[in-house]
């Protein structure tokens, strides 16, 4: 029978020598980051701002936005939001019949969203569907958040914490830096794009954690393995070895997760979409960093335990500018 | 014993792939039930409510002063600058002869006899100073039971609504969880809930104008209340009323919206006998008095008293519509609430937004598992229909027991699936990776299949349970939706350890079993 094939039997690919490649795409990726988040942050949603967000749409016809946006900015709550939106089936009957409406708490509603509410429904009047209604004050959108960066920081370290009691500080530090680096680095994916971030977006981010560490465990695995098998072995052959034999489950893997979820992004509606991107993304980039961050990592640490440390990688690392 | 708990599971899932009527027929002794949609699906409101308890803190505060003051003026005991702080009573005893009469008059009032803590500890110093604090414990005690009563009263007021199974639960100190699948307009609920129905009979003061009052000040034992009616110039009209309570709305026993014989919208209402005769009492020594009806510190109406009312029962009159009638009716048939409540959070999806994303969601879903099924298949051939029959039981098995649970599915929850999906096969990949590495190496199939179970467990229970540790921090992070999708996903990793190795082992057994194979075709 004939098989698909995505990598070739044996690969040979010298990893850890062409790992400044690796260690460039990586510092520009978090300096863009970086910038991008001095920039122009994050574009929080109101679980995290606070404010009201409506989806209204209209059951006859298209939205005359300028005109919405009069109705709305007439009733005086400051910065108003108002934006035609492409949703599922229920919008795309008519072109611009669906409308997001949002209310951000600095236009003095603050602790006053519940009447905001009201106050949009009545100045619209008949004819519209409230398709979603949300309205967060802001002590839950500040606890949202707080509990948000909270949970990422703390998964990002349990994981760490597990990788080093299964395997050696060590792999626990370089685990930390590759599931820290997918985060960050999706995280940057959102500010450079100017996504909304909202809880589900930090559900992305968390389930990614978990998983990006999957292609890395698999590799850290293979390196514990191989290092019983070949003792006398340099420890940068050992990662090149490791990378190497498990490539194509390394890539196998985060194949069958991604085509899984390509779908949710051009058909799981609005809702999912921001959703499905990250963890499409972070999947990519998790199996970039389970090679290049992760191992790459290992080399830079002291020794691990019954292996022959590598002086020569260490003494040219230490040779670079 | 594998085969056991596909049974059992596809029993429980069964009936989420039947229309209703074929459900209906289904035997007794089956499970009806079908999963729990969530609100986003379902389409519902969720709403997140704060209790102030501080209010009912300071509520006990202020009975308690009152019957401090009470008892002190019967023993005769004197004392000045009474005041009331955050969780303090203090005052000044004006004749320290009297302060033992006074520790044992406040002991006896405080009791913590025979056993039970008392509400509030006493300090007098020597210069005659009293300090009452509240202790920790009873400040707990009375936030928790103004809670737990909210939620009583919430209860009440959306039974009153007619909707149909509205979940209300405590959540965490001082909130309450409301969700309502099928309501898509929640403004009324919002308004009901945010009032805290707090009816007062009381006489109106008339010994001073309200304008002189305003000026002035309002003479003791009497303030100046806003009515709902609006004035020429756009205020409300004010009166300055007693504060003394003739009555209050705990004494009512029934309600509802009627009209006046004018044919106004009106609130019927009636006494129990104590309120009956208090305020049967009440009207008769005070005929041709105004009383006002005050409701949450507004009046509603201010009638004269032009004959007493001795049958326990009247009517509110005022500026009412049917339905703000026929809501005041509601909130007094259900009770007051003992603190007043915000609404700190409020979600709605309309019911035809969450069929649109069942829609998206399961095409999605649909769309993932083909193309999962179809790369498997196409990289292992055999072994990936072993895999691929693994992931079916897994999705039966998953839906099963989110039936049996009544676990709720959301559309994030959705999406977990189809990631479920995705990780399930992953411990077939690495399985048969390593059995494809072994065959290559050289080894027989026997022992290939046996090194690739075997070689492969630890990485998928390490990648597995990792995944897991970030879906639990997520369990408790999240709400709805996004809680959704942790237990989604928690279930499908969960179950794809057992579908994914044990499942696909069988039939790899079986294989070599039957057939002997000289070769492994992966």
């Amino acid at each position: 029978m004939w098989l698909l094939r995505f990598v070739p039997k044996k690969t040979k690919i010298d990893f850890v020598r062409v790992r400044w490649i690796g260690f460039i795409f990586t510092a520009v990726t978090i300096l863009a980051t970086i910038g991008s988040l001095a920039v122009q942050g994050l574009n929080l949603g109101i679980d995290f701002t606070g404010g009201v967000l409506v989806e209204v749409r209209k059951e006859e016809g298209s939205v005359d936005i300028a005109q919405m946006r009069e109705t709305v900015g007439s009733l005086g709550f400051g910065e108003v939001a108002i934006q035609s939106y492409a949703g599922g089936e229920l919008c795309a009957a008519t072109a611009d019949s669906c409308v997001l409406i949002r209310v951000m708490p600095e236009g003095g509603i603050a602790g006053k969203e519940q009447e905001t509410v009201t106050k949009i429904r009545e100045a619209l009047g008949a004819g519209y569907a409230f398709d979603r209604v949300e309205a967060v004050g802001p002590k839950v959108s500040d606890e949202l958040f707080n509990d948000g960066v909270i949970a990422t920081i703390l998964a990002v370290l349990m994981i760490a914490v597990y990788v080093a009691f299964r395997f050696e500080w060590q792999f626990g530090i370089a685990a930390v830096v590759a599931t820290g680096h997918d985060v960050f680095v999706t995280l940057g994916l959102f500010t450079l794009l100017q996504m909304d971030f909202n809880l589900t977006s930090v559900a992305a981010l968390l389930t990614l954690a978990g998983y990006s560490i999957n292609d890395t465990v698999v590799v850290f695995d293979r390196i514990r393995e191989n290092r019983r098998k070949y003792k006398k072995m340099p420890l940068s052959e050992v990662i090149n070895l490791s990378t190497n034999e498990t490539l194509s489950r390394t890539i196998m893997t985060s194949l069958t997760t991604a085509i899984a979820i390509i779908p949710i992004v051009f058909l799981g509606g609005p809702a999912l979409f921001g959703f499905s991107v990250a963890i499409l993304f972070g999947i990519v980039i998790g199996t970039y960093s389970s090679i290049y961050v992760a191992a790459a990592i290992l080399l830079y640490l002291p020794p691990i335990s019954g292996m022959t440390p590598d002086e020569d990688a260490a003494a040219r690392a230490a040779a670079r500018p | 014993m594998i085969a056991l708990i596909c049974i059992v599971a596809t029993i429980f899932a069964l009936p989420n792939f039947l229309p209703q009527s074929a459900r209906d027929a289904l035997a007794d002794f089956l499970p009806p039930n079908t999963m729990n949609l969530g609100l986003d699906l379902s389409g519902g409101s969720y709403l997140l409510l704060e209790v102030e308890t501080e209010v009912a803190v300071k509520d006990r505060l202020e009975s308690m002063r009152g019957d401090l003051r009470k008892r002190m003026r019967e023993e005769g005991i004197g004392f000045s600058s009474f005041q009331v702080g955050t969780d303090t009573i203090s005052f000044r005893l004006i004749d320290l002869a009297q302060l033992d009469a006074a520790r044992t008059a406040i002991g006896d009032l405080i009791g913590g006899n025979f056993g039970s803590a008392a509400e509030f500890t006493l300090q007098i110093s020597d210069s005659g100073d009293a300090v009452l604090t509240l202790t920790e414990a009873a400040r707990a005690a009375i936030a928790s039971g103004a809670v737990d009563q909210s939620i009583e009263i919430v209860r009440r007021r959306i039974d009153e609504l007619g909707t149909r199974e509205p979940t209300i639960q405590r959540q965490g100190a001082n909130r309450i969880l409301v969700q309502v699948p099928g309501l898509s307009d929640p403004e009324r609920l919002k308004a009901l809930l945010g009032k805290t129905a707090k009816l007062e009979f009381r006489f109106i003061d008339e010994s001073m104008d309200v304008t002189a009052a305003l000026q002035l000040g309002p003479p003791p034992g009497s303030e100046v209340l806003p009515s709902e009616e609006m004035g020429p110039d756009g205020q409300p009209f004010q009166f300055l009323v007693q504060k003394e309570v003739i009555v209050a709305g705990d004494r009512l026993t029934g309600a509802q919206q009627g009209f006046d014989e004018r044919n106004r919208p009106a609130v019927l209402f009636s006494f129990d006998t104590v309120g009956a005769r208090r305020f049967g009492d009440a009207t008769r020594e005070n005929v041709n008095r105004l009383f006002a009806i005050v409701l949450d510190g507004v009046v509603i109406t201010a009638p004269r008293i032009n004959e007493p009312i001795l049958t326990g029962s009247g009517q509110i009159t005022g500026s009412f519509t049917v339905e703000s009638a026929n809501d005041l009716a509601i909130l007094l048939r259900a009770g007051a609430l003992p603190a007043p409540i915000t609404i700190e959070e409020s979600r709605t999806v309309g019911a035809e937004l969450g069929a649109d994303s069942i829609v998206a969601g399961t095409n999605a879903a649909i769309a993932g598992f083909a193309l999962v099924v179809v790369l498997m298949l196409l990289v292992y051939g055999l072994f990936g229909i072993f895999a691929n029959i693994a992931l079916i039981l897994n999705l039966i098995i998953i839906v099963g027991i989110m039936t049996a649970l009544q676990s709720t599915l959301t559309l994030p929850g959705i999406a977990g699936i189809v990631l479920t999906m995705g990780m399930a096969v992953d411990a077939n990949v690495l399985i048969f990776e390593r059995m494809r590495e072994e065959v290559a190496q050289g080894r027989s199939v026997i022992s290939a299949v046996d090194a690739g179970y075997n070689r492969a467990m630890s990485a998928i229970i390490d990648a597995n349970l990792t995944t897991l540790l970030a879906v639990l921090i997520l369990f408790q992070l999240g709400s709805g939706p996004v809680r959704g999708f942790a237990v989604t996903l928690g279930i499908g990793i969960t179950v794809s350890m057992f579908t994914a190795i044990m499942v696909t082992r069988l039939f790899v057994i079986y294989w070599l079993w039957g057939r002997k194979p000289k070769a492994l075709p992966i």
